[in-house]
């Protein structure tokens, strides 16, 4: 290997992230995977997203890691290693890959000058010869190539990266010692560099740990939560929660039924829970907007239901590939008429699945629609995570026994939840039914019918006693700053208010799980003493803030910091703004 | 636990028509063709000796899609257009169900347009009954996609202009298992079509002339231009498309039964605790 400038490093580090890169075919997606299976061997939590370019298959592809020692939730400030197999077009993705002086640039001097945009920034450079080195070895891949030489700069060992490699081929044989002799020659070439940027060691003592999607995550949450329908139509970036589930809910007694458009999904669910079977549809932006006549059906004729929202950037098909939380006023607000129901907002790719889980059961126990808002970043990012914890076992549907005297479905009850009777059950049948109703749900346009049925329908909802989970609350309780955000800004406004400790910043950090209906009261006593309050989020309106100021009376100074997506907001760019927050 | 007693319902052999329909009074107006679905309805389900228990009717919205609450047996009354998709929803996750979908002409072939022809080629095991009387009627007077070209009406004067939606010719190219044309004021063949459509495997469709009294008074001829018993029963496609070339759209009887599995989920199916799926997320 030969560089052009010794960038200086060597010194282990809690956190390194890396960039590969390459045009289509290049199989830089694939040791990207690998890389990551490869640091979860080796004792580390890690986080992949991937960017790739318009085209439906092919077309250059970047895989974005970072490796720490510690669980992570966002991608970092800076990347320290460009490694790319060729450079074609790769400089369309130069916003999403920042470098740094102390960043190398790693190169196939054989497929030309890196692109100036990533030059500019000062880098080193090495040249690594991938493509003849990969000649070199019998049926070896350039992409194996240059995976070998990222295990030699981070300091991964052998073993670790041989299981990867072995884990994904595992199908393939004839594919494996080829792929492992690449990469031993990868390692061989970069040896000069060996450790460069070396990983600082992983904790000694760590419970198992987990290699998943938040869309997968979020599939599997609802499953334990006890989902065994789900009513499936293909959207980016929510179908591979779909995917995930068809053959897991065949594994465990469930259905996944493909519909012909999200009009039919969301009421196929509605169809499946009626007939008591808890069910979900998961989808975007778009589809979601064709949604909002059935949620109203659920919130009305009373029928469980999870929605998962894979946010994507808006409004109409606006970039299907990239996140951004520009949902939140469709999902509290998009209904017609009184309406209430629930809105839930995962904040890391792990929570994904506790948080559907609890979506499922809450659902399930108040007879009423949840709207999941997960987004693409959550849901696509590929993440090594400690198991997550289990989650306690919630209250399920409230059921009617067989033959009960006198029963209405819609009755008037202190809680405002009514025993639902499921089909098959004898002497209870109903209709369950979006025209308003009186209690036994047979169609009623009475005034007193509509404000007792409205009553009791919001009723179930405020007076269910959510606990802890409503929201994550950290950071210093002393403190008479807080930030409230939701969602996927919880990762970096928690790293970015931990750098922000060394400028003498200190805040209490309320992640806000439960969106609908806004838990204002405990919301308030977090913020209790508060002077100062900054709300935080992803979007061009400051949707989160506005819904906050408009349901509750938040203390102090309240300030918000919003910007639209696309782009996540990174660690160094809160501590900035918390930094001017501080001095206003 | 006996239900039965529990229910103080008449034991199934027992069960009369009248011990299928609810107390709630209709919403229709004297002499409106939807009465005789009902009692057809009723009267078929009856003579199969159904639970009323395990048979849910599903409607979207509409003049007809107010029958599931005229029905003694669980109900579903969606949203307008949908019921197809609400039906096949609950029928595969409930297969033991009897699950019989129901409603109008502006529900099924314009709204719902899209879900019909995807109810018909999906074959879920299920009962489609579409009152079409050729017009908006809830509405009060509409043409829908099965009004002629040339009726006048507020929202389009002159006449809409287009050709009639052919709702036979429709599901037998999309892949509808049974087809049939009933008259509501031919309760007993009715009943009799909607029992062979309960009974018949997969996604049956059964299109009732019912006439609105109100809007389209002069539907109240049809009962002099329907023929009974004229469509026959075949389970070649291609002689029900060429008796389809003749017809007149007030031929009644089954014109199609298919030989076609009902829709099943495929693959190899399992009851594994959720648990062993953490497997898949392992290192």
């Amino acid at each position: 290997m030969q560089h052009s400038q010794d960038p200086g490093a060597g010194q282990s580090a809690r956190s390194v992230s890396v960039v590969l890169a390459g045009s289509g075919g290049a199989g830089v997606m694939t040791a990207g995977n690998m890389l990551l299976e490869a640091a979860a061997h080796a004792g580390y939590c890690a986080l992949m997203t991937r960017s790739s370019g318009p085209q439906i298959r092919g077309g250059e592809a970047a895989a974005l890691l970072r490796i720490a020692c510690e669980p992570i939730e966002c991608m970092e400030d800076r990347f320290l290693v460009l490694a790319a197999v060729d450079w074609e077009n790769v400089q369309r993705f130069n916003a999403e890959i920042p470098l740094g002086r102390s960043s190398l640039i790693v190169a196939d001097p054989d497929q030309g000058e890196p692109p100036d945009v990533f030059l500019q920034s000062g880098a080193a450079r090495a040249s690594l010869p991938l493509k003849k080195i990969a000649k070199s070895v019998p049926e070896g891949r350039a992409n194996m190539v240059l995976l070998g030489a990222l295990a030699a700069l981070l300091g991964l060992p052998d073993d670790a990266v041989a299981r990867a490699v072995e884990r994904t081929l595992g199908k393939r044989p004839a594919a494996l010692s080829p792929s492992l002799a690449a990469v031993a020659a990868g390692r061989a070439a970069a040896a000069e560099f060996a450790a460069r940027f070396p990983l600082a060691p992983p904790p000694v003592t760590r419970g198992p740990r987990w290699l998943l999607t938040g869309n997968e995550a979020a599939g599997y949450g609802a499953i334990k939560g006890g989902v065994r329908f789900v009513a499936a139509y293909p959207i980016t970036p929510a179908t591979e929660l779909l995917e995930w589930m068809a053959p897991a809910l065949a594994q465990v007694g469930g259905t996944l039924l493909q519909a012909e458009d999200e009009l039919a999904s969301i009421n196929m669910a509605i169809g499946g829970s009626y007939g008591g079977v808890p069910s979900l549809t998961a989808t975007s932006g778009p589809g979601l907007s064709l949604m909002v006549e059935a949620l109203g059906l659920a919130v009305a004729a009373e029928i469980p239901l999870v929605v998962v929202d894979v946010m994507r950037v808006g409004p109409s098909t606006g970039i299907p590939t990239k996140s951004e939380q520009g949902d939140l006023n469709i999902a509290v607000h998009g209904l017609h008429g009184d309406a209430p129901h629930l809105v839930l907002a995962p904040n890391s790719v792990a929570d994904c699945l506790g948080t559907t889980q609890w979506a499922v059961q809450l659902a399930e126990a108040l007879q009423a629609p949840a709207i999941v808002l997960s987004d693409q970043f959550l849901g696509q990012a590929r993440a090594v995570v400690d198991r997550p914890a289990e989650l306690a076992a919630g209250p399920r549907r409230v059921t009617a026994a067989a033959g009960a005297p006198g029963y209405k479905r819609y009755a008037v009850t202190p809680d405002g939840v009514s025993p639902m009777a499921i089909p098959g059950t004898s002497g209870l049948a109903y209709t369950a039914d979006g025209l308003e109703h009186a209690e036994r749900g047979t169609p009623s346009s009475q005034a007193s019918d509509h404000f007792a049925q409205l009553d009791k329908r919001r009723r179930k909802l405020t007076a269910h006693e959510y606990g802890p989970l409503w929201a994550d609350v950290e950071g210093n309780p002393a403190s008479d700053c807080a930030i409230v955000t939701f969602g996927s800004c919880t990762g970096p406004v928690r790293e970015g208010l931990a750098l922000a400790a060394a400028d003498g910043i200190a805040a209490r950090l309320i992640s806000l799980r439960l969106l609908a209906p806004l838990p204002a009261t405990r919301l308030l006593a977090a913020l209790e003493g508060v002077k100062r309050v900054l709300v935080v989020e992803q979007n061009h309106t400051a949707q989160l803030y506005k819904y906050l100021r408009a349901e509750c009376d938040l203390p102090g100074r309240v300030s918000s910091l919003h910007r639209p997506g696309a782009l996540q907001f990174s660690p160094g760019e809160i501590r900035r703004h918390l930094a001017e927050w501080s001095r206003e | 636990m006996n239900e039965i007693a529990c229910n103080a319902a008449p034991a199934p052999a027992m069960r009369g028509p009248n011990d299928y329909k609810s107390d709630v009074k209709p919403v229709w107006c004297p002499g409106c063709g939807d009465f005789g679905v009902v009692n057809a309805l009723a009267k078929a389900m009856a003579k199969m000796a159904l639970e009323p228990k395990d048979v849910a009717v599903v409607s979207g919205i509409g003049c007809s899609s107010r029958i599931p609450a005229y029905m003694a047996s669980y109900g579903f009354h969606g949203v307008h257009g949908r019921a197809l998709a609400a039906g096949a929803g609950l029928k595969v996750a409930r297969p033991d169900l009897t699950v019989i979908v129901t409603g109008g002409d502006g529900d099924g072939y314009s709204i719902g347009g899209n879900h019909f022809l995807h109810a018909c080629r999906r074959n879920v095991d299920m009962t489609y009954i579409v009152m079409d009387n050729r017009v908006y009627g809830m509405t009060k007077g509409q043409p829908s996609p099965t009004t002629e070209p040339d009726w006048d009406s507020k929202l389009s004067p002159d006449g809409t202009g287009l050709r009639e939606f052919q709702p036979l010719v429709i599901a037998l190219t999309s892949g509808a298992n049974f087809i049939a044309r009933g008259f509501t004021g031919d309760p007993n063949g009715l009943a009799e079509i909607i029992e062979r459509a309960v009974r018949h495997p997969g996604f049956s469709f059964v299109e009732v002339l019912s006439p609105c009294v109100t809007f389209r008074p002069e539907q109240k001829e049809w009962k002099k231009v329907v023929k009974a018993d004229a469509l026959k029963p075949t389970a070649d496609m291609t002689r029900a498309a060429r008796r389809l070339l003749r017809d007149t759209g007030f031929e009644l009887g089954v014109l199609y039964a298919g030989e076609r599995p009902p829709y099943a989920p495929r693959g190899p199916r399992a009851r594994r605790p959720p648990s062993e799926l953490e497997a898949r997320f392992a290192l």
